[in-house]
C-alpha cells in the first residue's frame, strides 16, 4: 500500500486550473522529485497535500485513509510535514527552540509548568547527529548558514515522526557547499524510512537523490518515470513540452 | 610530468583550504551562546555598566546625590515607569507598540478615585480601576491581534479614548476627598521598607525602599522568570522573531498578542493606582507623556522596535538611567523642562546603536572607526 495516493486531483483558482486531474502515488522511504515550468503547478500540490486549501476535486489518500485536509495541522496529524525555504524559522530563537516551537518539553505541575530546557537541548543535539549535521541546539537561527537553516527545519520533521516530507525549493538560493548539505539530509530522511517530495528546478539535485520523477506541465502530469530509466535532457524535454509524453 | 598533473593537485589543496577556512568560520563566528556571553551581548548589561558610572560620579561630584533619602526618592520615581517597562517590553517583543499607557493610568486613577469619593471601601475602588485598565487592554488586543489593524493606530487611538474618558468622568475635576479608606490607600501608596528607627530596625546609611519600588521588584522577578522558563513567552519570543513560522508551528499567536495587551494595560493600572495611593488624590492628566518615558527606558534597556528581543532586567535599568540621568540633571540646575529632549534623544539614540543595517550595526562601525577595522 501506498503511503501517500493522490487521486485525479483537480485545483481551480476562479477561472485559472493550476492542476488538472493529477494522479501519482508515493511509497514509504521513498524520494520523488516533482519538476515542472514555473507556473506548473508544483507549489499548489505541495499546499494540498500539506493541508493549505482543499482539492477541487479528486481525493488525497494517506496511508490508506481518505483524507480532507482544511488547516496544515490537520496534514500535520497524518504525518506529513512540510519544510519551507525560509518561512518558518524564528531567527531570534536557537536551534533546540526552534525544533520545539510549539511543541515545547514541559516539566513540573501548573502553576509551575516550566520549561525542560535541557531535554529539548538534548534531543535536539541528538536530532541533528542523527542527520550528520553540525549544527549546536544552542547556536542562534540568525547566524546560521542556509544549509543549517535547513537542517533545523527538518530536525522539526523528525522531532513529529512525519511520514512524508514536502520540500518545496528547499535548494534555492544557497550556495553549492550548503546544497550538498542539503541533499545529504534528504538521504539522512530516506535512511530513516521517511519519504520525501522535492521540489526543485536544479536538475542535477532531483537525478543525484530522487528514485523518481514526476513532471507537471500546465497543471498536468506529464511524465512519472523512475530516475535511472531517464535522463536529463528527456526531463528538460518534457518540461518545456518538447516531448509531448512519456 | 604533463602540464595538468600541477593543475590536479592544486584542486583538491585550493578544496582543503576552503575547508580549514569554513572550520574556523565555524569556531570563531558561530560561537554557542552560554548564559554569560549572551550577558556581556546585551544591551542591557552596559546600560547597567554606565548607570553604575554615572551613580558613582554623581555620588563623588554631588554628596547629596548619594544619600540614602535621595535613593529612596529616584527608585520611588522609576518604579512606576519600570513596571509599566514590563509590560511595554512583552508588547516589544511581538512586534508591536502600546501608545495608550500613560492615558490608561489616567483612566484607572480617576475610575478607583470616584469609587473612593463614594466611600466606596478600598478593595472595590482598586478592582475597579483595575477592571478599567484591563478592559482598555483587552480593546487594544482585540483590534490588533484579532482584527489585524497597526498597533501603532489602535493603542493611538485608545490614548486620546482612555485620556477623555478620564476628563469627562471626573467631572475634569481632581478627586482627593476619599471615604473611610483613605488612609489604606495611602498607606499602600506611602509604604516603606525596612524603616528606619524608631519605627524599625535600619540603619541610616540603609534606604527606605517604597512600595512602589518592591513591586517593581516582584513583578521583573516573575517577569523575568516567566521570560525564561515558560513556553508561553518562548512562543512570544517566536513571534517576535517570524509571526508567520509561528502560526504554521501551530503557536496560538493571536491569543498571545491579545494577552501582551492586556498584560501591558495591567501594568499601567497598577504603576497607577501606586501613584493614587502616594499621592492620595487622583487627577484625569496622571501619566501624560509617560508612554515616551516608558518606550524610552524598554529602548534603552535592549527591547527592539523590530520585534524580538527584549528582557525583565533591561526595562528595569532602562527606566532607572532615565531617573537617574533626570536627577542629575536637576540637581545640576538644568531647567527639568529638558528633560523632554532628553528623553526623545535617548528614544533615536538607543534604537540607533540596535538597529541592523544589512547585517552591520551602527555599534560595529562605531567600534570600527575608533578601533581602526573595518567590518
Ligand atoms: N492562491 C492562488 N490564487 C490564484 N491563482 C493561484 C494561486 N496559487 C497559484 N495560482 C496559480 O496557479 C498556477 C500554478 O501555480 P504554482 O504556484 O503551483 O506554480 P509552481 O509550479 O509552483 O511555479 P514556480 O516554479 O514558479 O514556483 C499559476 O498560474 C498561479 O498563478
Ligand atoms: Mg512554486
Amino acid at each position: 500500500m501506498a503511503l501517500l495516493d493522490v487521486r485525479s486531483i483537480s485545483k481551480s483558482f476562479g477561472a485559472i486550473r493550476a492542476l488538472s486531474e493529477v494522479d501519482f502515488s508515493v511509497q514509504a522511504g521513498e524520494v520523488v522529485g516533482l519538476m515542472g515550468d514555473n507556473g506548473a503547478g508544483k507549489s499548489t500540490m505541495v499546499k494540498l497535500i500539506a493541508g493549505n486549501f482543499p482539492p477541487s476535486e479528486g481525493e488525497i489518500v494517506v496511508g490508506g485513509k481518505v483524507c480532507h485536509f482544511h488547516k496544515p495541522i490537520e496534514a500535520r496529524a497524518e504525518g506529513i510535514e512540510v519544510v519551507y525555504q525560509d518561512l518558518a524559522l524564528a531567527d531570534n530563537l536557537t536551534a533546540a527552540q526552534n525544533v520545539f516551537l510549539g511543541r515545547e518539553i514541559r516539566k513540573g505541575i501548573w502553576p509551575f509548568r516550566v520549561l525542560n530546557k535541557q531535554a529539548m537541548i538534548d534531543r535536539a543535539a541528538e536530532l541533528f547527529a542523527e542527520l550528520k549535521s553540525e549544527t549546536r541546539p544552542r547556536d542562534l537561527v540568525k547566524k546560521m548558514s542556509g544549509g543549517q537553516r535547513q537542517a533545523v527545519a527538518i530536525a522539526r520533521t523528525r522531532l513529529s515522526n512525519a511520514k512524508l516530507v514536502l520540500m518545496d525549493e528547499p535548494t534555492a538560493a544557497i550556495s553549492v557547499r550548503q546544497v550538498a548539505e542539503v541533499l545529504e539530509l534528504i538521504r539522512r530522511l530516506k535512511a530513516r524510512g521517511v519519504s520525501v517530495m522535492l521540489i526543485s528546478h536544479r536538475m542535477p539535485d532531483v537525478f543525484a537523490v530522487c528514485d523518481r520523477i514526476i513532471v507537471l506541465r500546465r497543471g498536468s502530469k506529464v511524465a512519472d518515470k523512475r530516475t535511472d530509466t531517464t535522463s536529463p535532457e528527456e526531463i528538460t524535454g518534457l518540461i518545456t513540452g518538447a516531448i509531448r509524453d512519456a | 610530468m604533463t602540464p595538468s598533473q600541477p593543475m590536479s593537485q592544486a584542486m583538491p589543496a585550493a578544496e582543503l583550504r576552503e575547508q580549514d577556512h569554513a572550520a574556523i568560520a565555524d569556531i570563531v563566528g558561530i560561537k554557542e551562546q552560554t548564559l554569560f556571553q549572551r550577558f556581556l551581548a546585551s544591551q542591557a548589561f552596559w546600560v547597567a555598566i554606565a548607570l553604575f558610572v554615572l551613580v558613582v560620579f554623581m555620588t563623588w561630584l554631588e554628596p547629596s546625590f548619594g544619600t540614602s533619602s535621595n535613593v529612596t526618592n529616584i527608585t520611588r520615581n522609576f518604579a512606576p515607569i519600570a513596571i509599566m517597562g514590563l509590560g511595554m517590553t512583552v508588547v516589544l517583543i511581538t512586534g508591536g507598540i502600546d501608545l495608550s499607557v500613560g492615558s490608561v493610568m489616567g483612566l484607572v486613577a480617576i475610575v478607583a478615585g470616584l469609587l473612593l469619593t463614594w466611600h466606596q471601601p478600598w478593595y472595590v475602588a482598586f478592582g475597579a480601576g483595575l477592571l478599567a485598565g484591563l478592559a482598555c487592554g483587552a480593546f487594544n488586543g482585540f483590534f490588533v491581534a484579532y482584527v489585524g489593524m497597526p498597533s501603532f493606530v489602535v493603542t493611538l487611538g485608545m490614548l486620546s479614548i482612555a485620556r477623555s474618558l478620564a476628563v469627562v468622568l471626573s467631572g475634569n475635576q481632581m478627586l482627593y476627598q476619599f471615604g473611610a479608606d483613605a488612609p489604606i490607600v495611602k498607606a499602600i501608596g506611602q509604604a516603606k521598607w525596612p524603616l528606619r528607627e524608631p519605627a524599625g530596625w535600619a540603619p541610616a546609611w540603609m534606604p527606605e525602599f517604597s512600595s512602589h519600588f518592591w513591586v517593581m521588584v516582584v513583578l521583573a522577578l516573575i517577569v523575568g522568570f516567566w521570560f525564561n522558563f515558560t513556553a508561553w513567552a518562548r512562543h512570544l519570543f517566536a513571534i517576535g522573531g517570524n509571526e508567520n513560522a509561528a502560526r504554521m508551528t501551530g503557536v496560538p499567536v493571536d491569543w498571545i498578542k491579545f494577552q501582551a495587551y492586556v498584560f501591558s494595560a495591567f501594568t499601567a493600572s497598577i504603576a497607577s493606582l501606586l501613584l493614587l495611593g502616594y499621592s492620595g488624590s487622583a487627577i484625569n492628566a496622571m501619566g501624560t507623556g509617560y508612554e515616551l518615558r516608558v518606550i524610552a527606558g524598554t529602548v534603552i534597556g535592549g527591547a527592539s522596535l523590530m520585534g524580538g528581543y527584549g528582557t525583565a532586567f533591561g526595562a528595569v535599568i532602562g527606566a532607572a538611567f532615565l531617573e537617574v540621568i533626570r536627577n542629575a540633571l536637576l540637581m545640576a540646575g538644568i531647567d527639568s523642562n529638558w528633560q523632554g529632549a532628553f528623553v526623545g534623544g535617548f528614544i533615536i539614540l538607543a534604537v540607533l546603536l540596535g538597529m541592523q543595517t544589512s547585517g552591520r550595526s551602527l555599534r560595529g562601525m562605531l567600534e570600527g572607526m575608533f578601533t581602526g577595522k573595518h567590518k
